[in-house]
C-alpha cells in the first residue's frame, strides 16, 4: 500500500528481548483466560453483558506494552479489555462496568492513564487528538512528550468524529497513535461493506498521515510497529495510523448471534492462525520458553482469573446517593431537592 | 394533530388484515413495517445491522431477504450519515425509515435531525416534505451499558418540525408505526425496548375499535379519582400502579399520551376533568421534561376544577445510571405511588 513512510527518528527500544517475549504471552495468556471467563460469567449470572476478544490479544497485549503509563495516555472503547490488562490497570474496577456497577469502570482513569471504558462507537478518537495537543502545548519549549493511543474498529472508522480526528492531528502535528483494529465485522457488517477503499490505513494518505498496516496477530510485530509510530509522534512528527489486521472470532458481545451473519466455515478460513498458538510455538522454536514455563503462565493465569471474579462478585452496588453526588462538581439546588426526595421515598435514611 | 395534507400515497395493506392473535411488540413492529413496504414501493428501511441481522433486537428480522436488497440495507457505521442520507432519499421522493441502534447513538445524528430534516419543509415553502419515520429503540429498563438507555423525548419534541410518538403494547406498536410510516412529516418513534417480548392481542382490522383519533391520546383504563399520565414503557406500569391503588378504593384512570408531539391537549383535559386530579409518570429526568409540558397543558384547561397542582414523577437529573442502579432511577411502583398520595392528600394552604 502506497502510504507516507514513518520518519527517521530514534527512540526504537531495537528487537524484543527473551525477557520481554516470556512477558508478552505470559500477559496473552491472561487476557485470553479472563476473556474467556468472562463470557462464562456472563453465561452464569455474574455480569449481565460483555464484550468478547477472542483472537485480538495479539493486537491489544502488542500495543498495549508499547505505552509509557508514566507519559502516555489510552483512549479504549468497550472491547479493549488486553490493553488494559497490559497497562496494569485495576482489572475488578475494569470489570465493573461489565457488572453494570459504574458506567466507565472504577479504576482511576488518571492514574492508570487510561480514560473511561467508552461505549459510544468512535466517542473518544477526538478527545485523543485534544490530549495529545496538550502535550504540544506543555512542551512547547521541547521537553519529553506524552502520546496518546486511541482505539477503534473497522467499523468506527466510518463515523465523521474519526474522520475530523485525523484531519485535527494532521493539522495540530498531535502526537496521537491511531490504532485500528479490523477485526472484519462491525456487528453483522463485514469491513468490505463497512470501509470504502479497501482499508483503513489508506485514507490516512489523504490526510497527510504515515500509516502502517500490520499482521495484527503477530504479536511481535504489534509491538514493533506500535514502538515506531510512538516514537514518530514523540519526536514532534506528528501522528500515525496503524490498522491491525486481525479477527474477532466469537460473537460482537454475549447478547449476539454471530451464526445470523456467518458460517462456522467462513469464521475459520477468516480467523487463520490463533495469535496465542502463533507466540507460543515462536518461543518454542526459538528456545525462549518450554511446556513448564507455558503451564506456569496459564496457571497464573487462572490464579489470576479467580481473584478477579470474587472481587467483582464481592462489589455489591455502589449506594445511590452517587447518582446524584458524582453528577457535577458543584450540584444544583434541585438536584439536591431530587436526592433528598429519593432518599426518603426509598427510605433510605 | 394537524391533519397532514398529503394523505398516504397508497392504499390500504396489501396483506389481508387478519384475525386478532397474541404477537409481542418485536413481532407487532415487524409485521407493521412489513406490510408498509409491500403497501409503499417507496419505503425504505435501513441502518446499522438491520439488513442480514434483521438489528439488534430482530425488528426487521426477514424484511431484506423478503423485499431485497434495495429495500432494506445495511449502511456503514454512521447515525449522521444515516439521517443526513435519508434527507436526500426524502427529496428523492423516498419514504425513508432509518433506524438508529439505541436511543443514546441519535445523538451524533442530531445535528441532522434538527438542523436538516426538522426544517427541510419549512426552509423550502412545503416544497421538499421530510416524510422520515425514524425508529428509536428507547428507554431503559434492560441493564443496558451506557447510552444503550436513554429517554430523548423531550429533546425531540423541543424541536419545531418534529413528531413524536411512542407505543406501549403490541397492538399500539402496530398501528402506531404504520400510520407513523405512511405520514408526509418527520416522525421520532420511539420503542419501549424493554416492552418488546412483552405479547399482547393485536387487532390489525382497527386501531381504535371505539372510533378514536390515531393522532390522540388513548384511555387504557377508566377511573374516577385521578389520571396517571404516561407514554411508553411507563403505561403499563402506570396500569400496575392503578391495579393496587384500587385495592385501596382508588380508582384510577390511565391515560397513554401516545404521541409527544403534538400531544393531545383535549383528551387530557377531558380525562382530568372528570377525575380533577393527575400525576405525570415518565422516565426522563425531571427538569425540563415533558411533565412540565402536560402539567402546564393541563393546568390551563383544568385550573377552575384541579383539586391539587399536577405532580410528577420522573427520572432524575442524573444520566442515566448503570444497571445496579437502574431501578432507583425509574419510577417505581412506589413512588408512583408517593405521587398519587400527595396529590390525593393535597390541602389548599
Ligand atoms: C455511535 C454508536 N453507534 C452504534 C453503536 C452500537 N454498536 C456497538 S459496537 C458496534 C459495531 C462496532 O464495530 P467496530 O467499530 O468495527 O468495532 P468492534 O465492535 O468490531 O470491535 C455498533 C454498531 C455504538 N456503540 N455507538
Amino acid at each position: 500500500m502506497d502510504t507516507l513512510p514513518l520518519a527517521v527518528s530514534g527512540g526504537d527500544a531495537g528487537p524484543l528481548t527473551p525477557a520481554e517475549l516470556r512477558e508478552l504471552y505470559t500477559l496473552m495468556v491472561a487476557v485470553r483466560h479472563l476473556d474467556t471467563s468472562a463470557i462464562a460469567w456472563q453465561r452464569q449470572g455474574i455480569i449481565p453483558g460483555y464484550a468478547p476478544e477472542l483472537g485480538q490479544e495479539a493486537a491489544q497485549v502488542g500495543s498495549g506494552y508499547a505505552v509509557d503509563t508514566t507519559r502516555d495516555f489510552v483512549f479504549p472503547t468497550y472491547r479493549e479489555m488486553g490493553v488494559a490488562r497490559t497497562m496494569g490497570v485495576d482489572m475488578v474496577g475494569y470489570m465493573s462496568t461489565h457488572k453494570a456497577t459504574w458506567h466507565g469502570g472504577l479504576y482511576n482513569p488518571l492514574e492508570s492513564r487510561l480514560a473511561p471504558i467508552q461505549a459510544v462507537v468512535a466517542g473518544s478518537v477526538l478527545h485523543a487528538v485534544g490530549w495529545a495537543h496538550g502535550q504540544t502545548l506543555e512542551n512547547s519549549d521541547g521537553g519529553t512528550t506524552g502520546v496518546a493511543l486511541t482505539y477503534f474498529g473497522d467499523g468506527a472508522s466510518s463515523q465523521g468524529d474519526v474522520h475530523e480526528a485525523l484531519n485535527f492531528a494532521a493539522v495540530m502535528k498531535a502526537p496521537v497513535v491511531f490504532f485500528v483494529q479490523n477485526n472484519g465485522w462491525a456487528i453483522s457488517v463485514p469491513t468490505e461493506r463497512q470501509v470504502a477503499g479497501g482499508s483503513v490505513a489508506a485514507r490516512a494518505a489523504g490526510y497527510g498521515m504515515p500509516a502502517l498496516q500490520i499482521d495484527g496477530d503477530d504479536v511481535v510485530a504489534v509491538v514493533e510497529a506500535t514502538r515506531r509510530a510512538f516514537a514518530h509522534a514523540r519526536a514532534g512528527n506528528g501522528p500515525v495510523l496503524i490498522e491491525a489486521m486481525t479477527y474477532r472470532r466469537g460473537p460482537h458481545s454475549t447478547s449476539d448471534d454471530p451464526g445470523r451473519y456467518r458460517s462456522l466455515d467462513e469464521e475459520r478460513d477468516g480467523a487463520g492462525e490463533d495469535p496465542l498458538e502463533r507466540l507460543r510455538k515462536r518461543l518454542l522454536a526459538d528456545g525462549i520458553a518450554d511446556e513448564a514455563f507455558f503451564a506456569e503462565a496459564l496457571a497464573a493465569a487462572k490464579a489470576e482469573e479467580e481473584h478477579i471474579r470474587n472481587g467483582i462478585q464481592a462489589l455489591g452496588s455502589r449506594p445511590g446517593t452517587e447518582m446524584f453526588d458524582l453528577v457535577f462538581q458543584e450540584t444544583t439546588p434541585a438536584l439536591q431537592a431530587q436526592a433528598a426526595n429519593w432518599r426518603e421515598e426509598s427510605e433510605h435514611v | 394533530m394537524s391533519n397532514p395534507t398529503i394523505e398516504s400515497r397508497t392504499s390500504p395493506a396489501a396483506t389481508a388484515p387478519a384475525a386478532t392473535t397474541v404477537m409481542s411488540m418485536q413481532q407487532a413492529l415487524n409485521r407493521a413495517l412489513d406490510e408498509v413496504l409491500a403497501d409503499n414501493p417507496k419505503a425504505v428501511i435501513f441502518g446499522e445491522d438491520c439488513g442480514r441481522l434483521g438489528g439488534v433486537f430482530r425488528i426487521t428480522d426477514g424484511l431484506q431477504a423478503k423485499h431485497g436488497e434495495q429495500r432494506v440495507f445495511d449502511t456503514p457505521l454512521a447515525e449522521s450519515g444515516i439521517l443526513g442520507m435519508s434527507v436526500g432519499l426524502a427529496m428523492a421522493g423516498f419514504h425513508p425509515i432509518p433506524e438508529v441502534q439505541f436511543d443514546g447513538f441519535a445523538y451524533p445524528a442530531i445535528n441532522q435531525i434538527v438542523c436538516q430534516i426538522a426544517r427541510m419543509n419549512y426552509r423550502s415553502r412545503g416544497t421538499l416534505p421530510m416524510p422520515i419515520t425514524l425508529r428509536v429503540p428507547s428507554f431503559g429498563g434492560i441493564r443496558a451499558p451506557e447510552h444503550h438507555g436513554e429517554s430523548l423525548e423531550a429533546l425531540f419534541a423541543h424541536v419545531p418540525g418534529l413528531k413524536v410518538v411512542s407505543p406501549s403494547t403490541p397492538h399500539e406498536a402496530y398501528h402506531l408505526l404504520k400510520y407513523a410510516a405512511t405520514r408526509p412529516d418527520p416522525v421520532i418513534f420511539m420503542e419501549p425496548k424493554s416492552r418488546y417480548w412483552q405479547k399482547g392481542e393485536v387487532d390489525p382490522a382497527t386501531h381504535d375499535a371505539d372510533g378514536g383519533s390515531p393522532t390522540g391520546a388513548k384511555v387504557m383504563r377508566e377511573g374516577r379519582h385521578l389520571t396517571l399520565v404516561a407514554w411508553g414503557a411507563m403505561v403499563a406500569r402506570c396500569l400496575q400502579v392503578a391495579e393496587l391503588a384500587a385495592e385501596d378504593g382508588i380508582d384510577i384512570e390511565v391515560l397513554d399520551l401516545r404521541w409527544l408531539k403534538p400531544i393531545d391537549a383535549a383528551a387530557l383535559a377531558a380525562s382530568v376533568r372528570k377525575t380533577r386530579r393527575a400525576v405525570v409518570v415518565h422516565e426522563a429526568p425531571l427538569t425540563s421534561g415533558l411533565g412540565a409540558e402536560v402539567a402546564q397543558l393541563i393546568t390551563q384547561s383544568c385550573f377552575d376544577t384541579l383539586r391539587a397542582p399536577v405532580e410528577r414523577v420522573t427520572g432524575f437529573d442524573v444520566p442515566y445510571p448503570s444497571g445496579d442502579l437502574e431501578d432507583e432511577y425509574i419510577p417505581n411502583i412506589d413512588r408512583i405511588l408517593f405521587g398519587i398520595q400527595r396529590v390525593l392528600e393535597y390541602k389548599r394552604g
